[in-house]
């Protein structure tokens, strides 16, 4: 088993939490894992992204190599777009399709057309997050929609984990954050 | 000992290379930790900090070259210390890093250094191991992150050992990537035993000559150290590669077959082992991140990398570089979209730099021939559009220095743009000389009671101590101007600092108010 997952997205959308209930989901249930985060300027709003590699081999590279992603997580779609050419031809593209207009944009029907000719599934993060009950879900309604595809069984666990410092309402919105990108069919939008 | 170590009371962690750093240190029973933040190796004092304050002295120093020098009065006590810094770091430790290198350490002393070979997030792509092969100090370069902890652990062992401080090199990859680690039990802390001999710690030239001579031989002794920690495997003839740190992941991921490989993990070389995959294939490859620095020592072999084009000279390598380097073809995949467009990082939405830079820009309609000398953080985004604020940022501290010195050649009028931290850091001394001479210019100390750039870490200097140390370093209390930077104040604030500006001499403007993303965070 392999999968080798890019994360991408905008600063300040929570990546590095998404995939911290993956690496920890990993530990537990014996899988090997890397993942390799740029992080660096605490300013808001640029592109940021992460290599997520699972395997039950020995992985080398911390880096996924151009051709060889299986999936293209994308909290934005053109952030989503960005990292095309690590995608393998079988792999899959999972991302919202809220666009962050922080600069001057392309086209927007442009971009989520050619996701879509990529075979993206794409979903409306923002209105199952707002669903769940706070727009901030949007990267567990993420995580939800991509466990369909992932191996691990405790996800659940570690978003329980994650949040529960923040209380029990916010635990329980998460949690339905997740269940909602989890059942929502994502090409139907 | 023999690698890989098998640790007795073994257990499990996610850490990032960073952390493994930390806690191999801590592991190896530090009694100090001592660095000033910078990506990407911040996390290893802030990882120090989170699981052992009180423990372990973990403050942030004011800068790597304080940070050095606090360390090795540790060791000189007889404490083990860990230094952490990146690369450019290195350039203000460099005094202190190549003169104790030759009176050598009393508990051990590891400089963890981090490169950042891309610049994702620096000015350079400066290679520590030059550093490293500059003071004559032996040098480990891990592979993985599981390395990263063992070595670290190792490194002070091995300084203790032979009475020289150590340095491990990382490079963004490796410090920023998270995986499982197994970690061992804790060492206990030294007890002090402050250092005896006093001309050892003493570099007269007298005694330097000797030291320096028998520093050059105990370095050429760690050869055979480094043949250990470097393993050889021969295989087919057509192809030999010598790869070092994570260039051996990237060699690996593409999992050539039948070549001859040997993984390096030290420094000095070990060139016995080099020899021998010298002699066994027809072809040699060096595959390094950074300069090509194994390469140049090994010029009467006939060699392949950076420096004939096999390999890029610049920027970070990747597995598909690496794949092209050992004549593999590329995986078939999809084609880049034409659609992207780049997207830079931004000043927060209300971050206080923001205002600051519409006062300057308001200012200049005023003044249209105003220069402007920026400096290192958060607030250097002014640089780019919308404020197009600053016309230089060259390193930590330059911009007060550089600012005399345009003054200084006639320009006028002038002003310098640093942040609370980097003035710290190295901003005072160059304040104190143009206090000195009174030179005409403005000055604007940026305090946002944090230093954002690296993730907000605790500053040294902020609201009254800050304005106190201005006059302390000579400036005349009346052209000190401390402002509110907030956009209702806009005008009021222009008025301030147009009244600075035609004054002959040093004004300071200290704008207060507190990172917005750090206020959040608390
Ligand atoms: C020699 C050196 N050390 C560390 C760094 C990393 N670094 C860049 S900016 C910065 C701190 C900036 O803090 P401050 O001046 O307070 O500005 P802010 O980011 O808070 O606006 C640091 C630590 C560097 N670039 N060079
Ligand atoms: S992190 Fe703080 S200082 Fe940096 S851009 Fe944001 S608000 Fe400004």
């Amino acid at each position: 088993m392999k999968c080798d997952i890019i994360l991408a997205g905008v600063g300040g959308q929570g990546i590095l939490t998404l995939s911290y209930a993956i690496v920890n989901a990993c530990l537990d249930e014996g899988y090997n894992v890397l993942q390799s985060e740029i992080h660096g300027m605490s300013q808001r709003g640029g592109a940021v992204y992460a290599h997520l590699r699972i395997s039950d081999k020995k992985i080398y590279s911390d880096m996924i190599p151009k051709g060889r992603a299986d999936i293209i997580l994308g909290t934005e779609p053109l952030e989503a777009l960005r990292h095309l050419d690590h995608l393998t031809p079988e792999g899959k593209i999972i991302t919202s399709s809220v666009p962050v207009k922080n600069i001057i944009y392309p086209d927007e029907a442009k971009v989520l057309d050619e996701l879509r000719r990529h075979g993206a599934l794409l979903l409306d993060s923002t209105d199952l997050a707002r669903k769940a009950g706070s727009i901030k879900a949007q990267n567990i309604v993420m995580l939800g929609a991509v466990s369909r595809f992932l191996p691990l069984k405790t996800l659940k666990m570690y978003i329980k984990k994650l949040f529960s410092k923040k209380g029990k309402e916010i635990v329980k919105i998460n949690l339905l954050a997740f269940d909602l990108g989890l059942i929502t069919k994502c090409w139907e939008i | 000992m023999p690698y890989p170590f098998v640790y007795t009371m073994q257990k499990k962690k996610i850490l990032l290379g960073d952390e493994a750093v930390a806690q191999g240190a801590i592991d190896a029973g530090i009694s100090g930790s001592y660095a000033y933040p910078g990506t990407p190796s911040t996390e290893i004092n802030e990882y120090v900090r989170s699981t052992e304050k009180g423990k372990i002295h973990c403050a942030w120093s004011p800068n790597e070259k304080v940070a050095y020098e606090e360390a090795l009065g540790h060791s000189w006590a007889g404490k083990r210390a860990l230094i952490a810094m990146k690369h450019v770091g290195l350039n203000v430790a460099a005094d202190p890093f190549m003169s104790s290198a030759i009176a050598g350490i009393n508990g051990g002393m590891v400089l963890a250094v981090a490169d950042d070979p891309g610049m994702h997030s620096s000015q350079n792509e400066q290679d520590s191991r030059c550093y490293a092969d500059f003071a004559k100090v032996p040098c480990f370069e891990p592979t993985d992150q599981q390395e990263a902890y063992d070595f670290t652990r190792e490194a002070f062992d091995l300084s203790e050992k032979n009475n020289i401080p150590v340095m491990v090199r990382l490079v963004t990859r490796l410090s920023h990537t998270r995986t499982i680690v197994a970690v061992g039990a804790k060492r206990k802390q030294n007890s002090l035993r402050p250092a005896r001999d006093n001309k050892r710690w003493t570099v007269l030239p007298a005694y330097a000559r000797r030291m320096f001579k028998e520093h050059l031989a105990k370095y050429d002794s760690l050869q055979k150290f480094s043949e250990k920690r470097s393993s050889l495997s021969l295989r087919g003839k057509r192809l030999g590669v010598i790869a070092s740190g994570i260039a051996y992941n990237y060699l690996m991921e593409n999992a050539p077959k039948d070549i001859s490989v040997l993984k390096i993990n030290f420094y000095p070389l070990p060139m016995k082992s080099i020899e021998k995959l010298a002699k066994h294939v027809k072809k040699l490859i060096v595959i390094e991140e950074g300069y090509p620095f194994i390469e140049r020592q090994l010029n009467r072999f006939k060699i392949h990398g950076k420096l004939d084009g096999t390999l890029p000279l610049t920027g970070e390598l990747t597995p598909d570089i690496v794949r092209k380097a050992i004549g593999m073809k590329a995986h078939p995949g999809r084609k880049a979209s034409s659609l992207l467009k780049i997207r830079p990082p931004r000043l927060c939405v209300g971050c206080p730099h923001a205002s600051t830079y519409d006062v300057i820009n308001g200012v200049k309609k005023r003044f249209p021939k105003l220069r402007s000398f920026g400096d290192i953080g958060c607030y250097t985004l002014g640089a780019l559009p919308p404020y197009n604020a600053i016309d230089t940022c060259i390193d930590m501290g330059a911009s007060i220095g550089m600012a005399k010195g345009a003054v200084d050649a006639g320009v006028r009028p002038v002003i310098a743009v640093i942040g609370d931290s980097t003035f710290t850091h190295s901003g005072m001394t160059s304040l104190l000389k143009a206090a000195k001479e009174n030179t005409d210019m403005t000055v604007f100390i940026l305090d946002n009671d944090t230093t954002a750039m690296t993730g907000g870490q605790e500053t040294l200097a902020n609201d009254q101590r800050l304005v106190d140390i201005v006059k302390g370093l000579g400036v005349d209390e009346r052209h000190i101007r401390v402002i509110d930077p907030v956009p209702t104040r806009l005008k009021e604030n222009i008025a301030i600092v147009q009244k600075e500006i035609p004054y002959k001499g040093l004004s300071v403007i200290i704008p207060v108010r507190a990172c917005v993303t750090m206020v959040k965070k608390r």
